[in-house]
């Protein structure tokens, strides 16, 4: 299946290579190369590029490409799936998952990809069992070991690749038992010129950080499931029981991960928390554009919006913007054209606006396209789609533990058309 | 293969020796030896190995040259190729570049940290894509080092530089070699993988070996690595093929998860071509696919899809002839039916009769059915195999499943975006109804990559019809806005594709994209005017008042790619404008000389084509326009006046090619097709590599099509032979299988064709005595299946008594709607169950009800499949099966099917079976009081309870007058089955009362369980009590410790079982003891001879005997002069069987065969003794 892997920075330099089975020559990347410098964007790199001999099935994560390389027929979600899969488990690995941390840990890379594949085929890519099989570095580990020169791989044989439960790790002991969830929702939204909501939906997750002793077997019940329209899960959710209760019944792995992520019925309409006024013109002839950008809040159930952030590419004419933001600092960047405006928390007494003009490149004709405009923020406490939890119970171990939850709400690909 | 094994053990002093060698010739040639040659010289090659020959060999082989595009700039590999060149040959010392040796002093040294290091570095350069080669013999002799860490990097080391360096990489295999014996199922497994990892081709017959070993391993991750080492073998010399398949086969009948994944994939991977290996797995994998890890259901999923196209009939065939309703109405998997289309239905019945009616396969039910929870998997690529294999196989009406799933992965990574956009692209062609409702989720965001927004423009283009084209067209309107150009001129190119397939909107269409002609963007222009001629191409006539706007736009457009297109378009429709093509041609021979080329080749043509329809007015001006091009700069033009001169300017010397000018010019144009490029893509099987390429990659398997008539569907039933030995859990569905093959049909095909619902279903009613048999082999067949889907999937106890109570609700409609199908089918099953558990045992009445109302639902499911019935009886003639066995096995069927729910429990290890727990005390009865049967149908068992062992717990003396004594009753222990019941008699011999009796403080090893009786509150003074306490010894005769309390005292005790109480027995047949006992052959086997005591020389004392030693039951036996007992362990489920076979003058052979040989081995001790004393 998967032949070997390259990984590529933004500069084109090879920085990594592993090879699974015989060695491919890294001249193969060539015609990655080739690829990329006709792409307009570092995005517009196709995932999937046919060669002669092989085919090269790329991503991008953290400006680092991810070249595999295969050399038969293969789904290719197989592979990118693989990828993003190895590329979260270094950023689990090493928190950040950027050039500088792979070059550092190398050795580390290394291990974790002998393990995760076998002769091209994955092989142990559950977080759980490769943190038995090779601990992740820490400062501390690293100190102790450059002094006693012991190591990183696991003492213990990984036993989790033979238990009925491969996501989690057998002989968890913690003293202060807890489990938090985090319910996380984000609003993909639409909003046409005139504020009317062409489309929107809410995508939401479940993250959690459960850290239990022993075996404990979790149920997870909601107030609505019915809101729930569609639901991916971890695999230690027990399907049948979702499908018969709607309730989560699971034996958690041990630390972070991903419960469930779900999509919340389009039926339901979704609640904007935002409103944007715009008035974004340019003038035929004048080399001088009108900026004008008003924020507000709209559905938001009492709870103020933060972390607001406006961003918007400006048309390629644009020369430079003299804006005067009442709150928060907005940048320009000339280059790339793209206007950030960083608001932070709306105040409704307040509204926050960004006025004032645009300068345009003399002679040339006025930009016959409007700008998008970009909004991400946050809202705590609250899930924008209702959505509650009832109740956390556990069976199968005899403490109790400290449970958590967490509700927030975040725009996900939330665009104002101008 | 003997000279390769001395090689192997080379003393160490070789390793050095070849070392010494090795680096003289370092950088002569990198990668390439003779011993590379596969044409088997090399092997007596080896059997002489001398160090001089050694270095002539490899210096004479110069067959190789450097490693090849190594790695551009890379400085310190030429540096070491020159430095080794330089010495090529000479003395020893100067080849190596100083770099290294400091690794090779790091290597060489006695500490682990500093080895470490050395290590460390050397991966490091490695991953940088840097030579290390040089210093594989310091590295390959740390092979056997202490330190895990060293190990394994040197593991990464050999595997990568092996293939360069054959012959010194052997010198690690004898490591290898060791490891494959080793008693951790780990290192074992660890072992393989490495070994297999490298490619030497010397070694093939050890890969071969060890994975031939290791397939029959205990461990199911060892056999796990054996799948997966088996295609790299295959890669490494495919003329294995044959015996490698006969590893996968072997590999493809276990019964773990652990391993389908992986087999699979060497199946894919190996012998893709060999389908039938699959028929007899094909249910198992169905069965085990939701508990498979994410990566094999992947590969499963998509060799399924394979397998079912070639063995099932297209679900869809009728589809042409049906109407849409009747059509639904007819695979009853419509969402809401409703009685008006059962109507319908009966009015289609009437034409379909004639034509065989399809009916699904239940194995092709089957799959669907287990493959739809997996839509909601967190990986995407398994999503995608659900989705390719519904798109593939399932009827049309339930494909719109998937879709849900699909535009969920849109909200991915991008790159999963595009693979999943380029599959609803090709599926929205064929299935556009499918995404309708999901029609905004393909919006195009302005921060969507250009490649994403142009496959979601795609399939809005294929999702667009009359409900919805003027919401698309708006939503196209914003994008010809947008910034990113390339999107621009795909989105002009999209509306073109709306109007030719809208027939209503494609004036609006032409007037916008006429509108876009004075867009700025030459771009823009030029894909509008290229649009819009093809859409004028197809009806010329309705638009010549475009083509007459366009006219004028030729005074304002500048760009010279739609200037030209609007010529041409004048030109080619100059009979519908002919006042205004002339005064074109005039403004364009005026402003002639200033056009861009292509513009003026455009000129020449309209003049020509004006010329030949027109020449009363154009003649001068054509003249006028091809002098003006006879001088121009550019050549073709030159050339192309000339030609068109020559061509329709009539002179003596032009050929006859002049009188078909006008046919040449002006011959009808064929409207160019405006088609989706994804079109017909859907013949590569979807989410494959190839379709996403279009383009077939190689390795590729093509999806066959459907067969015209069903291949026999019984090649699926699985047949007793064919299982695998009992390292799964598989305690009695053995007997089920042997039951499933007495009648092959019944069990097949009536028992799970119960989803399927034919149109026929009404129709006749079967004949009476017909459907009583078919009953009850109904019931067991589908509960086979029911079982095997309990243990696989968890389910819980509550959730099935829910689905009785459901099930009385929906009852009545035979008819069901598809939404509930799939509980129904379950709560079928449960309703079999329990029918049959009433035929077993009659005491049951509350379940009467259930039953009755019943038996009128599965005589029409019965009627259903009657024709088939007939078809196939002829087959596979069914014989009534001999009615002891089958009620034994029943009794065990309902042990297993039943009971094992909770299997989400962490075994005790993989390979344990899911715990045999009692439900509810009236079940136990009910099994109590089929075993007491069970003595009475088969004579040769003889009850032991007469026979009963006790055991002094507490003296009465050490008691102060409290004695207990102890038995183990050989009952089932009712609220665990895994526990061995203790039955404990406390006799209180004081003279004072003993109260609260109750037991404390239990210390047990690990995995041990006890489950305390309940306590006693009062003995009166010499009374007796009687308690009952569970132990699960987990298969081990570890005592249990205790305190024994009363309300003064507390007693230490312990209770430990002989070995002969830690099993319960099991009923086998003659022909079953026998396969099993040969599947346990080997280490697994304890024989020993023994002389019979002199009162134990007949069949029954040697039967009572050794019952009482152990708790097995009798095998019934042919011959009188062998004693066959069978039984399993408690907590494992593992097999214990037991022969005695008597000789002359009270000689005797016992063979005790168990798959835990310490058992074994003790309870040969323990019959032993029995029997000899």
């Amino acid at each position: 299946m998967i032949h070997s892997l390259f990984l590529i920075n933004a500069s084109g330099d090879i920085f990594l290579e592993k090879h699974w089975k015989s060695v491919v020559s890294r001249s193969v990347c060539d015609y990655f190369f080739e690829a990329q410098e006709r792409a307009s964007e570092p995005e517009n790199v196709p995932p999937v590029i046919p060669t002669p001999h092989h085919y090269l099935i790329s991503v991008l994560r953290h400006r680092i490409y991810f070249v595999a390389v295969i050399q038969s027929e293969v789904p290719p979600l197989f592979v990118i799936e693989f990828l993003h899969r190895v590329v979260d488990t270094f950023q689990d690995y090493f928190g950040v998952c950027t050039e500088a941390a792979i070059k550092d840990n190398v050795v580390v890379v290394y291990e974790l990809l002998e393990e995760m594949l076998d002769n091209g085929f994955p092989l142990a890519t559950e977080s759980n069992i490769l943190k038995e099989l090779i601990k992740p570095p820490t400062i501390l580990r690293t100190m102790v070991n450059t002094i006693t020169g012991s190591t990183n791989v696991g003492e213990q044989l990984p036993t989790g690749q033979l238990s009925v439960v491969p996501w989690r790790r057998t002989g968890v002991k913690y003293t202060n038992n807890e489990a938090y969830f985090d319910v996380v929702e984000e609003i993909d939204a639409i909003i046409d010129k005139s504020g009317s909501t062409i489309t929107a939906e809410i995508q939401g997750v479940i993250d959690a950080c459960v850290k239990l002793t022993g075996m404990p077997d979790l149920t997870l019940s909601f107030m609505n499931p019915r809101l729930l329209d569609d639901v991916s899960f971890h695999p230690c959710v027990r399907f049948k029981r979702w499908e018969a209760e709607r309730i989560l019944s699971f034996i958690p792995p041990d630390g972070n991960f991903r419960l469930l992520s779900y999509h919340v019925s389009s039926q339901n309409l979704v609640a904007i928390p935002v409103y944007v006024k715009h008035n974004i013109t340019f003038r035929e002839g004048s080399s001088q554009g009108r900026f004008d950008l008003t924020l507000g809040p709209k559905q938001t159930m009492g709870k103020s919006v933060e972390a607001v952030l406006v961003s918007s590419q400006l048309p390629r004419g644009v020369l430079n913007a003299n804006l005067n933001p009442s709150q928060g600092t907005y940048t320009f960047d000339p280059v790339t054209k793209m206007l950030t405006w960083d608001v932070g928390k709306i105040n409704p007494q307040k509204l926050p606006s960004l006025k004032g003009s645009m300068s345009l490149q003399a002679g040339a004709s006025k930009p016959d396209e409007n700008p998008t405009i970009n909004i991400q923020l946050k809202i705590q406490q609250m899930a924008i789609s209702g959505l509650k939890v009832n109740r956390l119970d556990m069976y199968g171990e005899k403490y109790k533990p400290f449970k958590g939850i967490k509700y927030m709400t975040k725009a996900g690909k939330f665009q104002v058309r101008t | 293969m003997t000279a390769m094994q001395r090689l192997l053990q080379l003393p160490v002093t070789a390793v050095n020796m070849v070392k010494t060698v090795q680096s003289q010739v370092q950088g002569q040639e990198e990668d390439k030896s003779p011993v590379l040659t596969p044409d088997g010289v090399h092997q007596a090659w080896y059997s002489a190995l001398q160090p001089d020959e050694l270095r002539h060999l490899r210096s004479g082989g110069t067959g190789g040259g450097g490693r090849g595009g190594g790695g551009g700039g890379d400085h310190e590999e030429h540096s070491s190729l020159e430095e080794g060149g330089g010495g090529g040959g000479g003395s020893i010392f100067q080849s190596q570049p100083l770099r290294h040796d400091d690794l090779k002093e790091m290597l060489d040294s006695n500490k682990d940290s500093l080895k470490l290091e050395a290590m460390k570095r050397i991966v490091a350069m490695i991953a940088r894509g840097k030579n290390a080669s040089d210093l594989f013999p310091a590295v390959v002799k740390n092979v056997a080092c202490k330190n895990i860490e060293v190990k394994k990097l040197v593991y990464v080391y050999l595997v990568r530089y092996a293939e360069e360096q054959q012959d010194l990489a052997l010198l690690s295999i004898s490591t290898f070699q060791r490891g494959l014996k080793d008693p951790n199922q780990l290192i074992r497994a660890s072992a393989l993988r490495v070994l297999s990892s490298i490619r030497v081709t010397i070694i093939v017959p050890i890969m071969m070996l060890a994975i031939k070993e290791a397939a029959s391993d205990m461990s199911p991750y060892v056999r796990k690595t054996a799948a997966h080492a088996i295609p790299k073998l295959y890669s490494l010399d495919p003329e294995q093929k044959d015996q490698l398949i006969e590893v996968i086969e072997k590999l493809l009948a276990d019964k773990t998860t652990l391993v389908a994944g992986s087999v699979v994939m060497a199946f894919e991977e190996v012998c893709p071509e060999r389908i039938e290996l699959i028929h007899k797995n094909y249910r198992k994998l169905c069965n085990l696919l939701i508990d498979v890890e994410e990566w094999g259901q992947v590969v499963i999923i998509n060799m399924l899809t394979r397998y079912a196209r070639t063995q099932f009939l297209n679900p869809n065939m009728n589809e042409s002839l049906l109407e849409e309703g009747s059509d639904k109405t007819f695979y009853g998997s419509d969402e809401d039916e409703d009685e008006e289309e059962e109507e319908k239905e009966k009015k289609a019945e009437a034409p379909m009769a004639k034509r065989k009616p399809y009916v699904m396969d239940p194995d092709h039910r089957l799959l669907l059915r287990n493959t739809k929870p997996l839509l909601q998997s967190r990986n995407a690529a398994v999503v995608m195999a659900v989705a390719q294999l519904y798109f593939h196989l399932a009827p049309k009406a339930e494909i719109g499943v998937i879709a849900k799933a699909l535009v969920r992965l849109l909200r991915s990574h991008s790159e999963v975006q595009y693979v999943v956009l380029q599959n609803v692209a090709t599926m929205s062609i064929k299935r556009r109804g499918m995404f309708e409702p999901y029609l905004k989720s393909f919006y195009i965001r302005s921060t969507d990559p250009t490649q994403i927004k142009i496959l979601k423009l795609e399939v809005l283009t294929n999702l667009a019809n009359e409900t919805n084209i003027s919401t698309i067209l708006r939503e196209f309107q914003t994008y010809i806005k947008s910034m990113d150009k390339d999107f621009v001129a795909a989105t002009i190119q999209a509306i073109g594709r709306c109007a030719t397939n809208i027939g209503e909107v494609r004036d609006t269409c032409l007037n916008g994209l006429v509108q876009l002609l004075s867009n700025r963007d030459e771009l823009v222009v030029a894909e509008s005017v290229v649009v819009i001629k093809k859409l004028l191409q197809m009806q010329p006539e309705k638009h010549s008042d475009i083509i007459k706007h366009m006219a004028k736009l030729t005074d304002n457009i500048q760009v010279p790619m739609a200037r030209a297109s609007i010529l041409w378009l004048i030109g080619e429709y100059c009979e519908h404008v002919p006042k205004i093509a002339p005064d074109v041609l005039r403004k364009m021979a005026k402003s002639f000389t200033n056009e861009e080329d292509i513009v003026k080749l455009q000129i020449i043509n309209l003049a020509a084509k004006l010329y030949l329809t027109n020449s009363k007015q154009t003649k001068l001006l054509t003249q006028y326009v091809l002098n003006l091009a006879k001088y121009d700069q550019n050549y073709d033009i030159r050339d192309r006046a000339r030609f068109i001169r020559q061509l329709i300017v009539p002179t003596e010397k032009s050929g006859a090619l002049s009188k078909y000018a006008k046919k040449l010019f002006l011959a009808l144009k064929p409207a160019p097709v405006l088609e989706s490029p994804f079109k017909d893509r859907d013949h590569f099987q979807l989410g494959s590599l190839s379709h996403l390429l279009n383009a077939k990659a190689g390795g590729y398997q093509e999806l066959p099509d459907w067969p015209e008539a069903a291949p026999d569907p019984s090649v699926r039933n699985v047949e007793v032979k064919d299982s695998v030995p009992e390292w799964t859990k598989c305690s009695s569905r053995e007997k089920r299988k042997e039951k499933k093959v007495e009648k092959p049909f019944y069990s097949d095909s009536e028992g799970e064709s119960g989803p399927t619902e034919s149109a026929d279903s009404e129709s006749d009613s079967a004949s009476g005595s017909e459907s009583g048999s078919g009953l009850e082999e109904s019931g067991s067949g589908s509960e086979s299946e029911e079982s095997e889907e309990g243990s696989e999937s968890e389910e819980e106890e509550e959730e099935e008594k829910d689905k009785k109570k459901k099930k009385k609700e929906l009852k009545k409609p035979v008819q069901e709607s598809e939404s509930e199908q799939s509980s129904e089918e379950e709560v079928r099953k449960h309703e079999r169950k329990n029918k049959q558990r009433k035929s077993d045992s009659e005491s049951e009445s509350d379940e009467e009800e259930e039953s009755e109302s019943e038996s009128s639902q599965s005589e029409s499911e019965d009627s259903e499949s009657e024709a088939e019935v007939k078809k196939k009886k002829k087959v596979a003639e069914p014989k009534p099966p001999s009615k002891p066995v089958k009620k034994e096995c029943k009794k065990e069927k309902k042990e297993m099917s039943l009971l094992d729910l909770d299997d989400f429990e962490p075994a005790p290890s993989p390979q344990a079976t899911p715990l045999n727990t009692f439900l509810s005390s009236s079940l136990v009865n009910d099994l109590e009081g089929l075993s007491l049967s069970d003595a009475v149908l088969s004579p040769a068992t003889i009850s032991p309870s007469s026979t009963l062992k006790s055991y002094e717990l507490l003296h009465r003396i050490t008691g102060e007058g409290l004695s207990v004594e102890y038995c183990f009753s050989r009952q089932p222990f009712p609220p665990d089955g895994n526990m061995v019941a203790v039955q404990m008699q406390f006799t209180n011999n004081a003279t004072s009362d003993a109260k609260n009796l109750h037991m404390e403080d239990v210390k047990l090893q690990s995995g041990m369980r006890v489950k305390e009786f309940t306590e006693i509150e009062l003995l009166p003074a010499g009374e007796t009590a009687t308690a009952v306490m569970g132990i699960d010894f987990c298969d081990s005769t570890q005592a249990a410790n205790f305190q024994l309390c009363t309300h003064t005292r507390k007693f230490f005790v312990s209770i430990q079982p002989p070995v002969g109480e830690l099993m319960r027995p099991v009923f086998l047949t003659e022909n079953e003891f026998k396969k099993e006992q040969g599947q346990l052959m080997g280490m697994n086997e304890i024989s020993e001879k023994l002389t019979l005591d002199a009162n134990c020389r007949n069949e029954h004392s040697i039967v009572q005997r050794v019952i009482t030693a152990a708790n097995l039951s009798r095998v019934p036996c042919g011959s009188d002069k062998e004693c066959r007992f069978a039984g399993r362990t408690v907590t494992s489920s593992s097999l214990v069987l037991a022969t005695v076979a008597s000789r002359e003058e009270g000689a005797a052979q016992l063979t005790v065969n168990c798959e835990k040989m310490v058992i074994g081995t003790m309870l040969v001790k323990d019959i032993l003794l029995a029997l000899t004393q």
